[in-house]
């Protein structure tokens, strides 16, 4: 996947919305470069079980630097349906391929409408150009 | 965001065109990292780090009557301390509680007039000159025979912190005095052998934050960025980098090292924190000794502790510690450890759980997470054996 081709949260989370077999859309959810670059020095990822359900801006897991903890929030309404394992094995990698290998979870996403409230890869640029100063 | 009214250090600019992550510490603008914490905790440990340390302020008390005062300002006896030599000691309250933790050296100038540094925290420079102002009124500061002059000359000078096994290597070919031989919390006036020191001189201890050896070095504001090049030159081929105060709050937790604003307080007196040893209760009379003596024959309601995280997820500052659901402490600190690869933290439990080895239970977020008290320091640098 490349960062234009995904939807953006304004807390950093990324997804990257598809059609599963079944017809069902799937989020795959992940953490962006910029957010990565800023956490640095990452030690401990806790990510949530299959099945669990989520909604969208609330937590599903949280993400631990040398620094501080942060909270991952969900982009979508919807079920995780996969949990990437190996993740926590490999954190100090995650933010050299931050959009394939780093995934963090897929979620079958309950409700389509709230997609339209996340952000395109152009405005969120213009976010996190912002943050920057 | 960063505010306008944050302080720069001389080398601000430096920091900033060198890739420092700036972030706002209690007041001042400071590079959190230039790489990443753990990289360059790491290569402190095994080659050496130089850190900015001008947030520190640095008062200096000179004067026949300097002595005396600073002796009746400070918890640790230091009337008598020696030429060269430097002590750790307390501010407290008429409560006896920690208003601040310093250092004092005391030097001498060219013409071999005495004068002292006491190097206070960043976050409570201002309230420790305050203090001193109102502990120093004029009639004290100019009594005839025994005047005072102070000066808070932390905007005046650069403070740099080099630390590592290799920081004689690094630091030797810059300064005049023989750094091999000079002992630990011992220091002195130096001069800077390098051009762009333009013959000025400094103040070098053999001191520092980190559980390694090391010095700290107090320059000039105008030479400092140059001296700061000059020792990243010389540092470079010794695999000695910058590091920033990310490095730096890693490195003094693993060692074991109180921070004012975590383990110390205005509601923390020293027998608590551990730093007793930091006070002279005979002798010269300061603000809080007599509640101290007081303090020192009760026990203690809560005592410092070092924790070892059983898990992956590290304990932070304000987390509960329990035991059976019921608290009993509260985290003042906690990190990753670079050096030990798990999460270490620091915190006051009650005297009864303080013992090494006790298993209790830290309330990270809503989920109780397994520690067990263990000896402070986390981290003692390997000693030094007789190979040459």
């Amino acid at each position: 996947m490349t960062p234009e081709q995904l939807l953006y949260t304004k807390s950093h989370e990324w997804a990257y919305v598809q059609d599963d077999p079944s017809g069902a859309k799937i989020a795959t959810v992940g953490l962006s470069a910029f957010a990565l670059e800023l956490l640095t020095d990452l030690v401990y990822v806790d990510l949530p079980e299959v099945g669990r359900r989520v909604s969208a801006g609330e937590p599903l897991g949280e993400i631990e630097s040398v620094k501080a903890v942060s909270d991952l929030y969900s982009p979508v309404d919807g079920e995780v349906v996969e949990v990437n394992t190996a993740l926590a094995d490999n954190l100090a990698g995650l933010a050299d391929d931050p959009y394939d290998a780093g995934w963090f979870v897929k979620i079958r996403i309950a409700d389509e409408s709230l997609l339209a409230g996340l952000l395109d890869y152009a405005a969120y640029q213009k976010q996190c150009a912002e943050e920057e100063h | 965001m960063l505010n306008n009214a944050t302080l720069h250090t001389p080398l601000y600019d430096w920091h900033v065109a060198n890739g420092g992550r700036m972030v706002e510490f209690a007041g001042w603008v400071m590079p959190v990292q230039y790489t990443s914490i753990i990289e360059e905790h790491k290569i402190t440990r095994v080659a050496g780090g130089i850190a900015d340390i001008s947030h520190m302020g640095r008062l200096r008390f000179e004067g026949p009557g300097a002595a005396v005062f600073l002796a009746e300002l400070l918890t640790r006896r230091v009337a008598d301390i020696a030429d060269g030599q430097i002590r750790y000691s307390l501010v407290t309250n008429e409560q006896g509680g920690i208003l601040d933790d310093v250092l004092v050296g005391r030097y001498h100038n060219d013409y071999g007039q005495p004068y002292y540094v006491v190097v206070v925290n960043a976050c409570n420079r201002a309230k420790i000159v305050e203090w001193i102002g109102t502990h120093l009124p004029r009639e004290r500061a100019e009594r005839p025979g025994h005047e005072v002059i102070w000066t808070d000359v932390t905007r005046l000078w650069a403070m740099l912190a080099i630390q590592g096994p290799r920081s004689v290597e690094l630091l030797q070919p810059l300064i005049d005095a023989n750094l091999r031989t000079m002992k630990y919390y011992r220091g002195g006036q130096v001069r800077i052998l390098h051009p762009a020191a333009r013959r000025q001189g400094g103040i070098i201890s053999r001191t520092g934050y980190t559980g390694e050896d090391g010095f700290e070095l107090s320059v000039g504001a105008g030479i400092a960025p140059g001296v700061w090049e000059a020792m990243l030159e010389i540092g470079k081929p010794l695999g000695i980098v910058p590091t920033g105060i990310g490095a730096r709050d890693t490195l003094r937790l693993e060692a074991g090292m109180p921070l004012y604003g975590h383990e110390l307080s205005e509601q923390i007196d020293p027998f608590q924190a551990g730093l007793g040893f930091a006070c002279h209760l005979v002798g010269y009379d300061f603000p809080g000794r007599d509640a101290l003596l007081k303090i020192k024959e009760q026990t203690a309601k809560f005592v410092r502790v070092g924790l070892e995280m059983h898990g992956r997820r590290a304990a932070r500052q304000d987390c509960h510690i329990l035991t059976d659901s019921k608290k009993v402490g509260c985290i003042t600190s906690g990190t990753f450890s670079p050096s030990l690869g798990r999460p270490i933290a620091m915190g006051y439990v009650r005297p009864e759980f303080a013992e090494v080895g006790t298993e209790l239970q830290i309330d990270i977020r809503g989920r109780k997470e397994p520690a067990r008290v263990v000896q402070l320091p986390f981290y003692s640098r390997p000693k030094k054996g007789n190979k040459k």
